[in-house]
């Protein structure tokens, strides 16, 4: 047994010898941002002297850091409280009752999965439906963007919970909105939480959307933010560090919070087959 | 038959409108405004045939070699990705206790932004002081210091390096997940059978992460050749144009005002995804028997 003890530790050692690949570059970017710009000019992994955390309170001035915290902080949430809603009930829809019209509904939105967006037409669209450079466009975006993901999440769920709860919500006289909502989304709780943290995570990280819809800097949120001042302080590399530390921060919470329902949600497919 | 009026087709209806208005009819009239000559500076827009697709697809230009890099990016970073993912997985396909840690810390670079990820690069690879470069440099290995983002003939390489950096934890993920439905019971019967892990991984593994394959190259094919973020930010598409792909030569026409040729170039984009996308799963997902 002792050859197998040796292999399973060789294996833990292999195991924990790539860490630093993925760890080097955060640590490098939480350093650099507690130095002075003389220090931080070659970011390397040297101690600072002295840790200026006045890095921090300057980036969160200059770079309107507050207001395009909330703004993502903003978007996101609706954005996951609008693109779960009505992507519960349509998947909810599509895999309680078979018909031919349902079934072509979960090929169309099969295909968001796959296809890739156009943002020049989009634009275009968003101008007729004056949905352009405003908080309300930015949200329906994101929201119909995360539709396919949503929707094949939850059919996947929906699927295993047992029909004969619908037959006892209907017996006990729930209509089918009471149904829904009151006996049988309850019970889509895991997820629910699954497919609202990923459109969360995707919609906070979303780069592309603002670059091309939304002109108004008052209303960029935070990654849009930070290119912008990395194109400003380019030289600056303690404060853009800063900048990064507390964009990042926000996900790296809800990462260690909700990292099972992360995980879960992005295997659903491989274990569906 | 109540089972119509239970499961409503209103319930439908606000998923539909939202996915219909803002991604499908953007994505069909795309199709129209392509062979157009839209623009910023003229209000009417007429129709050019195909003149888009001929500029797109001349030689002189730098599109060829775009739609070339697209593929290259996609093609590389799906091998690569799917390599060290099973490595990974592989790796922690075991009960120790740091187990569950290590797959949260693998998986981490992909709930980052990847323009952030790409702004952290630029610094990382930076030639004379990127930490890359001082640490190969630290344990003796100069002569692999290189250029990483500036040298036309590795840029691109680079790229591919740091897209799968950011990918891997993703796959890793979906490989644990097809490695822990195999029944041990597998191994066992092929170690009495006298297999080393090569053969074990070639007969009895392999085949049985089938479903896994088939999710990992799919999702890797469709986040290559949609990459935008990451390349934008690690080299905007130079030096020269060697990283420039489709992605980023759509918001390149774009912002020119081109809008009737990035139009056209996005429709390639659809075409490509589309064909490789359905060819992929008629090649790699197994018959059913």
């Amino acid at each position: 047994m002792n050859r197998k003890k040796l292999l399973n530790f060789l294996r833990i050692i292999i195991s924990w010898s790539f860490v630093g690949v993925v760890l080097i570059p955060f640590g490098l970017v939480v350093l650099n941002s507690l130095k002075t710009t003389q220090e931080s000019a070659r970011m390397n992994m040297k101690l600072p002297d002295k840790l200026h955390f006045e890095n921090y309170l300057e980036v969160i001035e200059e770079g309107h850091m507050v207001r395009s915290f909330f703004n993502s902080l903003f978007i996101a949430l609706f954005c996951v409280i609008i693109g779960i809603t009505v992507s519960a009930m349509a998947a909810y829809v599509i895999s309680r009752y078979k018909s031919k019209l349902n079934r072509f509904c979960f090929y169309f939105f099969f295909v968001g999965l796959i296809a890739p967006v156009n943002y020049v037409t989009t634009i275009r669209v968003m101008k007729w439906l004056h949905l352009i450079n405003s908080y309300r466009g930015m949200i329906l975006l994101n929201a119909a963007l995360a539709i396919p993901f949503a929707v094949f999440l939850f059919h996947g769920f929906i699927i295993t919970v047992p029909r004969e709860i619908d037959e006892a919500g209907v017996i006990d006289g729930c209509g089918p909105a009471s149904l829904f909502f009151r006996v049988v989304f309850p019970l889509l709780k895991p997820v629910t939480i699954t497919a609202g943290v990923l459109t969360f995570i995707s919609c906070w990280n979303d780069f592309i959307t603002p670059l091309y819809i939304l002109n108004d800097t008052r209303k960029w949120g935070m990654i849009i933010s930070v290119y912008n001042f990395w194109g400003l302080y380019t030289s600056e590399w303690n404060l853009i560090c800063a900048v990064i530390v507390l964009t990042l921060a926000p996900i790296m919470i809800v990462y260690i919070l909700a990292q099972k329902y992360i995980i879960a949600g992005m295997t659903a497919g491989s274990v569906k087959g | 038959m109540y089972r119509k009026r239970i499961y409503s087709k209103g319930f439908l209806i606000p998923a539909l409108i939202l996915y219909t208005a803002l991604f499908v009819i953007p994505c069909l009239i795309s199709f129209g405004f392509s062979l157009t000559n839209w623009n910023s500076m003229s209000a009417n827009i007429k129709f050019t045939g195909l003149n888009n697709f001929k500029k797109i697809f001349s030689l002189q230009g730098d599109y060829v070699a775009a739609i070339g890099h697209t593929l290259l990016f996609g093609v590389c970073t799906t091998l690569m990705k799917s390599l060290f993912g099973l490595i990974l997985a592989l790796l922690l396909d075991n009960n120790f206790r740091s187990r569950e840690l290590l797959r949260g810390i693998y998986f981490l670079p992909f709930a980052i932004s990847p323009l952030i990820i790409g702004i952290i690069f630029t610094s990382v690879l930076h030639p004379q002081w990127g930490v890359l470069n001082e640490i190969l440099r630290a344990v003796g290995l100069d002569f692999l210091a290189q250029n990483w983002l500036v040298d036309k003939s590795i840029a691109m390489f680079s790229v591919i390096g740091v897209e799968t950096w950011r990918e891997v934890g993703l796959n890793m993920v979906i490989f644990l997940a097809g490695l822990q439905m195999i029944d041990r019971t597998y191994y066992e019967a092929a170690e009495i059978d006298g297999a080393g892990f090569i053969s074990k991984l070639r007969y009895v593994i392999l085949p049985l992460l089938s479903s896994s394959i088939v999710v990992n190259t799919i999702l890797n094919l469709i986040h290559g050749l949609r990459a935008f973020d990451i390349i934008f930010s690690l080299t905007g598409g130079g030096p020269g144009n060697t990283t420039e792909v489709i992605s980023t030569a759509v918001f390149r026409t774009y912002s020119a005002g081109a809008y009737g040729l990035s139009t056209a170039l996005n429709v390639v984009v659809f075409i490509i995804t589309a064909i490789i996308a359905i060819s992929t799963l008629k090649i790699i997902t197994p018959k059913e028997e």
